[in-house]
Order: structure tokens, then sequence, then C-alpha cells
């Protein structure tokens, strides 16, 4: 995959490290930027990252590595993300995470091999009044349950 | 309580389409902060903030007009405002209602407030999956642009403030103040040793004031009617109202605006629509995961910082995790313990092996293998932890695990049958 990202990301990138007074201060707003384009951060978006903010490589892989929304290797095209932390467990998430899991053939923290999904247990999302609740990609779904699961899939489908 | 509960915050959030700035203004948004710019000095606005005694919204309850006046008046460095919209302590989801909402209230009150500790540049810190809040929030401020009430010589006065949206990207820690921060200037997430407050060495070593979405709420409020009134809405050291967040087993969760110092039972049973399905009360979460655990002979309780404290909990976030009988407390342990030794940031031996370890036994101890000694254990390395971490986590860890293996010792020790 090459580096290069397309215009109007160049030109995003440009204002958003005007904002700050430091240019490092910049990574995660970048790295967003980066990871919508290519899907994830691998070596090479790193040395660009580095490149734009005027930072060694190291200092952007340390970032990477920190922070739990940031993926060094491909993610599916749908990331469902399920909440595991407390509200939701006591209103049903394991079960669901273990429906999830083999409706999807896949474990948390794997990709299916079609590249279509994956699948992540995470902390609390902040919407526990509708809990259990999960996230695909940027959207929230709550109120879950097996059927609500199975209508959401197969849209995902279509 | 016989007043009648005022919603403050909360009272136009069923008014459609408050979210833009018209319908917003027509609301009477933006007149306090007109009448503010216009009328008042900076003083004026920080002698108002004490005297209403707002206390943060965001977990340590600290007085917010005491913490702006920390800030240095005569430095040649620029200052900040950073607004925690992280909201990663669980069972907490009220700054998302705001942001949602009414951003707009949100930004008068920045506006305010930057007008007051002199700032000129304000960041907001969203926390990264509320990317569709985050977008709402910059749509915001551009209109507050466009009407002239945010970005160069606001209202003709002279007085400038950006604002801008910054998201993180999945980290409970960056919520705590300092590990804010370094979030913010492109680091880890790892907090800083306090002193030097954030107040004289902030972001990118200046000046900095870092509030809740909610306590900056408040301010336009607190400007329109006076502390006077707003002290009037809560109880006289813990003024207005606090947005709390009900969770859990009650046939109605959901956020619910109420006084400071409303009792809890009130809250569950009267707000919240009681026990769902007709369940017994277990246990009550008082305040977000950190907040120790009361039993249900405890939760007749003012929710106000000083109360919480004295029954050795926490108002913390106000936000409340209803526990009925069918929930084992091993679940609610290893959630917990699970929780904080995901997100510890590692930086201190007792939080980071302390964590890792107690989960490790818990988890045992949920598989049905623990081993005689094991709370014994958890409890000598959970108060390890007290006081012994460079950042709250720690004691934030300790406190509610310490208060499970207490108060509910009985039935953890049937777990273990070994
Ligand atoms: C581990 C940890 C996580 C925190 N997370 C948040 C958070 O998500 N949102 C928040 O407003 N405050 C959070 N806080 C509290 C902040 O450190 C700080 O006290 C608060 O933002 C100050 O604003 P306030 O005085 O308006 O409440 C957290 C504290 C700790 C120790
Ligand atoms: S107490 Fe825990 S989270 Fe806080 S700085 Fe130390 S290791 Fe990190
Ligand atoms: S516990 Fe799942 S969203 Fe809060």
């Amino acid at each position: 995959m090459s580096p290069e990202v397309t215009k109007s990301t160049q030109k995003k990138i440009k204002e958003i490290i005007a904002r700050y007074p430091k240019k490092q201060a910049a990574i995660l707003p970048v790295i967003h930027l980066i990871q919508r384009e290519k899907g994830f951060i691998s070596d090479e978006e790193e040395k660009l990252v580095a490149e734009l903010l005027g930072i060694k490589p190291v200092k952007v892989r340390e970032v990477v590595t920190f922070y739990s929304m940031l993926s060094q290797k491909p993610l599916g095209k749908y990331h469902i993300q399920v909440c595991s932390n407390l509200t939701c467990s006591i209103m049903g998430a394991e079960r669901l995470i273990d429906y999830l899991s083999k409706k999807l053939g896949i474990k948390p923290g794997e990709t299916s091999d079609d590249g279509k999904f994956t699948l992540t247990t995470v902390e609390c999302l902040g919407a526990c009044e509708q809990a259990p609740n999960m996230m695909v990609n940027t959207d929230y779904y709550g109120h879950l349950d097996k059927e609500k699961i199975d209508k959401i899939l197969k849209e995902l489908d279509e | 309580m016989n007043k009648v509960p005022e919603k403050v915050l909360t009272k136009d959030f069923d008014v459609e389409h408050l979210y833009k700035i018209g319908v917003y203004m027509k609301k009477g948004g933006y007149k306090t902060l007109t009448k503010v710019l216009k009328k008042l000095k900076p003083e004026d606005v920080l002698k108002e903030v004490k005297a209403a005694h707002l206390r943060g919204r965001g977990g340590a309850g600290f007085p917010a007009g005491v913490k702006w006046g920390f800030v240095p008046k005569d430095v040649d460095k620029p200052k900040y405002l950073c607004v925690n919209a992280d909201e990663g302590e669980p069972g907490t989801f009220k700054d998302r209602y705001i942001m949602s909402h009414n951003p707009h209230m949100l930004l008068e009150g920045i506006v305010i407030t930057c007008f007051c500790v002199g700032i000129h540049t304000a960041f907001i810190y969203i926390r990264g999956e509320y990317e569709n809040i985050a977008q709402r929030l910059e749509l915001a401020i551009s209109e507050a642009e466009d009407k002239g009430f945010i970005g160069k010589n606001i209202l003709k006065t002279g007085f400038d403030l950006n604002v801008f949206v910054h998201r993180g990207a999945g980290a409970y820690i960056c919520g705590e103040e300092t590990a804010l921060l370094e979030s913010l200037e492109g680091k880890r997430g790892n907090p800083r040793l306090k002193p030097p407050f954030p107040a004289s060495i902030g972001l990118f070593q200046s000046p900095t004031v870092i509030n809740n979405v909610e306590t900056l709420s408040n301010i336009p409020h607190i400007m329109e009617k006076g502390a006077e009134w707003f002290v009037k809405q809560g109880i006289p050291k813990d003024g207005g109202t606090r947005i709390f967040g009900v969770s859990g087993k009650v046939k109605k969760p959901g956020i619910y605006e109420l006084p400071v110092g409303t009792s809890l039972k009130e809250l569950i049973y009267t707000h919240a629509g009681g026990m769902k399905s007709g369940k017994k009360l277990k246990a009550v979460i008082p305040g977000g995961m950190s907040s120790p655990i009361l039993k249900p002979d405890e939760i007749d309780i003012p929710m106000d910082c000083e109360s919480l404290a004295k029954a050795d909990s926490m108002l913390g976030s106000g936000a409340v995790i209803v526990l009925d009988e069918d929930v084992p407390i091993i679940d609610v342990l290893r959630k917990i313990t699970q929780f904080y030794s995901h997100e510890s940031c590692g930086q201190c031996t007792p939080c980071r092996i302390g964590n890792s370890w107690i989960n490790k036994i818990v988890t045992r101890i949920y598989k049905g293998k623990g081993k005689k000694g094991d709370l014994d254990n958890i409890e000598k390395l959970a108060s390890n932890m007290l006081g012994r971490t460079l950042c709250p986590l720690g004691d934030a860890a300790a406190m509610p695990i310490l208060a499970v293996v207490k108060k509910f010792r009985k039935e953890l020790k049937a777990e273990i049958k070994g």
C-alpha cells in the first residue's frame, strides 16, 4: 500500500497542524484521518505521519500502540465492537458476544477470512442507558438482543 | 425535600433541532454571553462562579471558581482551556446527551469561561468513539463563528477565542487531567506528577484550566440567573443540579437532572421507575465504577459530594449503576478488576502489578478455582495501591475493590470452595 494520501486529506492535515503551537500535538487527528483512508497504520503510514509532523517514527509507534482505537493491522470492513463493561454485561452482553462469535466464526480480537468483519470487546462506550451496546464502525447500536443483531448483520450483508 | 425540581441544563432537550444555533438563540441562547462580554469584567464572572459553589462534574468535585482563581494573571505565555469530554468512567453518559442535544450551551459556557480567565484557545478533548458527536460540535463551532460568538473580536468587544475539537483514540486514562494534557500534546496518555498543577504548568507548559463538559455547561445559567439562585438549586456548598445517569436493573434507565442533594433512593425508585421485573435491589454503584458500592440499607443518602464522601463512597460523575439480586457479586468484582487492569497506564508498579494480580485472582475465583486466602490477598494488593501511585487511578481501582470485598465477603467466600 502506498503511503500517499489524497489531496483533500493533505489539505485537511495542513489545517489541523496549524491549530497547535507544536506539530506533534496534531498526531491523533492526523492518524485518525490516515487510518480512515488506509484502514490501519502500517510502517509506511507510521513514517508518513512522522514526516508530516517532523518527529521520529518511534514517537508515532508509541502513540499507535497506546490507544485502543488505533490499529497496526488491517481491520475488517465492518469493525464490530461490543461493550463488555459492567452495565452491558449484567444486561446480557456476554451471551451476545458468544453469539456474535459463533455467527461470524471468529473470536474477539480476530478478523474473518473474507476481511469483512472484525470482532472486538471494548470497555464502556458511554451509552449504558441503552445497554447492551455495540458499535459497527462509527455507529452505535443499543438495546441489543439476538434478533436485533441478526437484523443488523443482515443489513450489512446487503 | 418539598421544592419542585427545576431543570436547568436539560430543560430544552426535547426542543426539535436545539443543536442548531437558530433554535438555541430563539430559546435565549448566547444572550448571556452578550451581556457578560459587553457589561461585565472578568473578575465579576469569577466572583459569581465562586459564589455559586459549582463543583466539578467530572469526578473529583473540585469547586470550579477556586480552580480558575489558581491561574496566574500576569504571564506572558498563552493560557489554555481543555474541556474534558472523554467520558470514560463506566456508567457515565451524561456529557454525550449535553453535546448531542445542546452543543451551543457548552460553547457559550466555554466562551464565558475563557473570557473570565483570559484564555484565547480552547480544546474540547472528546473520546474517540463519539465521532458523530465530534462532528456535531464542529458544526456548532462554525455556526458560532459565523454569528461572531467565537473567533476574532467576538461581538466587537476585542476578545478573541478559537475553539477546536480534539478526538481521543480509546484510553480511559486520558480522562485523568494530566494524561489528557499529554495526549493532547501528541504523546501516550501517561499521567504527570503533580505538582506542578495544570493551572500553573499545563498544556504546552502553559497555565491551563481543565473542566468537564457538564461543569462548563452550567456557566451560562449561573451568569444569567446569578449565584444565589444557583446555590438554591442545590445545597449551600454544592450548588445547582446534577445530570444523574441511571443504568442497570431499573425500569427506566436514562438521564435525570435533579437538584444536588436529591436522595439516591428517590432517584432510583421515583425517577428511574424502581426495580425492573419486580426484583430485589442488591447494591448500587453511586458515582461511576470508581465509587465504592452501597448496599440497599445505605441508599437513603443525599446525592452531594460531602454526603457520599461521609459514606466512604463518592459522587464522582453521578453515574448510578443499579444491581439486582440476580447479579452475582463475583461478576461485579470481575468487571471492575478487568477494567482497571486493562486501563492502568503501567507507570507505577503498585497499580500495574496490583491490578493485574487482583484481576487474575478474581478471574480464578469466577472460574470456580478460588483458593483459601484469595480474598485476603486481594485486600492486601488493593491496600498497597492506596495513596502509593502517581495518579488517582490507583485509588480509583483500590477503593471500589475493597468495598466489594468488605461488604460482600460472605457471598465471595461461598464462591471459593477449596
Ligand atoms: C482515571 C481517571 C479518569 C477520569 N476520567 C474523566 C472523564 O472521562 N471525564 C471527566 O470530565 N473527568 C475525568 N476525570 C477527572 C479529571 O481528572 C478532572 O478532575 C476533571 O476533568 C476536572 O473537571 P471538573 O472539575 O469540571 O470536574 C478522571 C480522573 C481520573 C483519575
Ligand atoms: S496510578 Fe496507574 S494509571 Fe495512574 S499513573 Fe500510575 S500506573 Fe498509570
Ligand atoms: S457499560 Fe456498556 S456502554 Fe457503558
